[in-house]
């Protein structure tokens, strides 16, 4: 069954420089597992291909059942000289939100 | 230093320059606080703070400090509620002597110790490196600021002159809440755990609403009660740095383990080795549980020493940035928008390095719609490119606006902009280049008298 992640899983974006940012938290702890095993960096890399210019890093946290997605050169060239309207890449959690994994 | 408190309330009052000014004085009147952090720099604001500074040297404060002083000043006096605030930007001692200043015209006393020592500009070289790019600093020719990022070793000295407020420039966010704990508990800098701790905590507050329901509210998925009046947060730390988040009665927002989670991992890098001026914490060690109705407590966190070298935030002078926007609507609005986007690129083309082309509605957030089915009614086209002077910026708008009578049919709502752009791009610098120095400004009535 394809699911999207933003049934189980709640977002938040930050930014640092060029780098976003993004805080994948499921909402039920037995979940947790669901995501570390469908949602990985290569996952979210091409879900964002149009985005993610850089490498990006996928961090475990499991005392919150989260994974942290670090992801390099996503935010135009950076937030003080992206010529984006959201430079911060403060909506992107909810592009990958829309990412359908098969459970 | 160590003193005899059972517990210590430490609130956040504001979590970036522009925010709301009423959730910092129902902290300072109802909170029961004794000390309210302020937290007013982005990445950003302390280069645009330096530009205002150049060109009349009295300024470069914060631009809404005297609006939150008015506000404040009497409340935090009546309620013995000490004031820690990054608003000094760049100018603390000025920013000082508007305190004293409006505190005077109100008949209050005040001490203000103002904390100095972050403007690194001087410092810098040529050869220093670029964190973002690994090539030197000079590659940027027009430098407007740097500025190190101080942590509590530069506050303690500030807190023990005994002053109402405390202002600041560059703080590390989170340093400005584990300040006031350190001070208070008389912890020591090497207690890793405890300032880990309390690194955890001041993270969680920093961004004030963002852990109440700001920056999270999603209707139907995570509903946030009276979401028009959040209120803000606090801290009740105790001796050894575990806390309980909370916000005062009668407020809206909620803390809860979706709030507290989001804004623990907020713009977290490494979740085992968050990096500040105090400490390298380790968030993946931190326990967080419902405590009661809008309370989480939190606890766990370890640490790692502090790293010899701090961060340095330096600002540049980028350009120009014109932009110009025109609405579709309608039958074939998209393709309206984007023949007017064509138009555009045509007539621009040659002249800038870069032009962005966006199509609000449809795909300017995300470069592309994850839901192909879903059809804008009305789209809105957004053209921006970046230059040298703020004139030939200004041609981008020019064009955009001169589609009312020469692009496509039903173009209306056009608007233009020049934005002067600053950059930002970050260095290192040794800890023992850094001087910090604490400037005393005070008032008292009596002394009018005499």
């Amino acid at each position: 069954m394809k699911k999207k992640l933003y049934d189980l899983a709640h977002c938040r974006a930050g930014d640092k420089g060029n780098t976003s940012i993004l805080s994948l938290i499921a909402y039920r702890d037995k979940d947790y597992a669901v995501l570390c095993e469908n949602v990985t960096a290569q996952s979210v890399k091409s879900h964002l291909s149009h985005i993610i210019k850089g490498k990006v890093t996928r961090h475990e946290v499991p005392n919150v059942g989260a994974l942290q997605f670090v992801c390099e050169q996503s935010l135009g060239g950076g937030v003080t000289t992206s010529l984006a309207m959201d430079a911060h890449g403060k909506s992107l959690s909810y592009a990958l939100l829309e990412m359908e994994i098969e459970i | 230093m160590s003193r005899k408190r059972e517990t210590l309330r430490i609130g956040s009052g504001a979590g970036f320059a522009g925010d709301r000014l009423e959730p910092a004085v129902i902290l300072a009147e109802r909170g029961g606080l004794q000390y309210l952090g302020l937290e007013c720099l982005a990445e950003r604001t302390i280069a645009l703070a330096q530009l205002r500074r150049l060109k009349e040297p009295a300024e470069g404060y914060d631009v809404l400090l005297a609006r939150r002083m008015e506000l404040l000043l009497p409340v935090i006096k009546k309620k013995r509620v000490r004031l820690i605030t990054n608003m000094g930007a760049a100018n603390p001692v000025a920013a000082a002597d508007l305190i004293v200043e409006i505190a005077k015209r109100r008949k209050l006393d005040i001490k203000v110790a103002a904390v100095t020592g972050d403007d690194v500009l001087k410092l810098m070289r040529p050869t220093d490196r670029v964190l973002e790019t690994g090539g030197p600093l000079s590659a940027y020719k027009w430098l407007v600021s740097a500025n190190a990022y101080l942590g509590v070793d530069a506050l303690l000295p500030a807190l023990a002159t005994g002053a109402d407020i405390i202002i600041t420039g560059r703080v590390a966010d989170p340093s400005l809440f584990l300040a006031p704990a350190a001070y208070e508990y008389g912890w020591d800098p090497d207690d890793l755990d405890r300032m880990a701790r309390g690194t955890v905590m001041g993270h969680l507050l920093e961004c004030a609403g963002q852990i109440t329901g700001g920056y999270c509210a999603d209707p139907g998925k995570k509903d946030i009660p009276d979401f028009a009046h959040i209120g803000f947060p606090y801290a009740d730390v105790d001796v050894d740095g575990n806390c309980v988040i909370g916000k005062p009665d009668d407020t809206g927002g909620a803390i809860n383990l979706i709030t507290a989670k989001e804004q623990l991992l907020y713009e977290v890098t490494d979740p085992r080795a968050y990096v500040t001026p105090d400490i390298t914490a380790d968030f993946t060690t931190v326990r967080l549980r419902q405590a009661g109705p809008n309370r989480v407590a939190v606890s766990g966190a370890s640490g790692k020493p502090r790293s010899p070298t701090l961060k340095v935030s330096i600002g540049y002078h980028a350009g120009y940035v014109g932009e110009g926007e025109i609405s579709y609507a309608g039958a074939n609005a998209l393709q309206r928008a984007q023949l007017a986007g064509e138009v555009v690129q045509t007539r621009l083309k040659g002249e800038f390095k870069e032009i962005r082309v966006d199509y609000i509605g449809s795909t300017s957030l995300h470069g592309k719609a994850y839901d192909e089915s879903a059809r804008p009614y009305e789209v809105r086209l957004r053209v921006a490119a970046r230059t040298a002077t703020r004139e030939k910026a200004a041609l981008v708008g020019e064009e955009v606006e001169a589609l009312w009578t020469n692009g496509p049919g039903g173009g209306g709502g056009a608007r233009k902009y020049v934005h002067e752009q600053v950059g930002v791009i970050s260095g290192l610098i040794a800890r023992d280049k850094i001087k910090t120095e604490v400037t005393v400004r005070e008032w008292r009535r009596e002394k009018e008298t005499v």
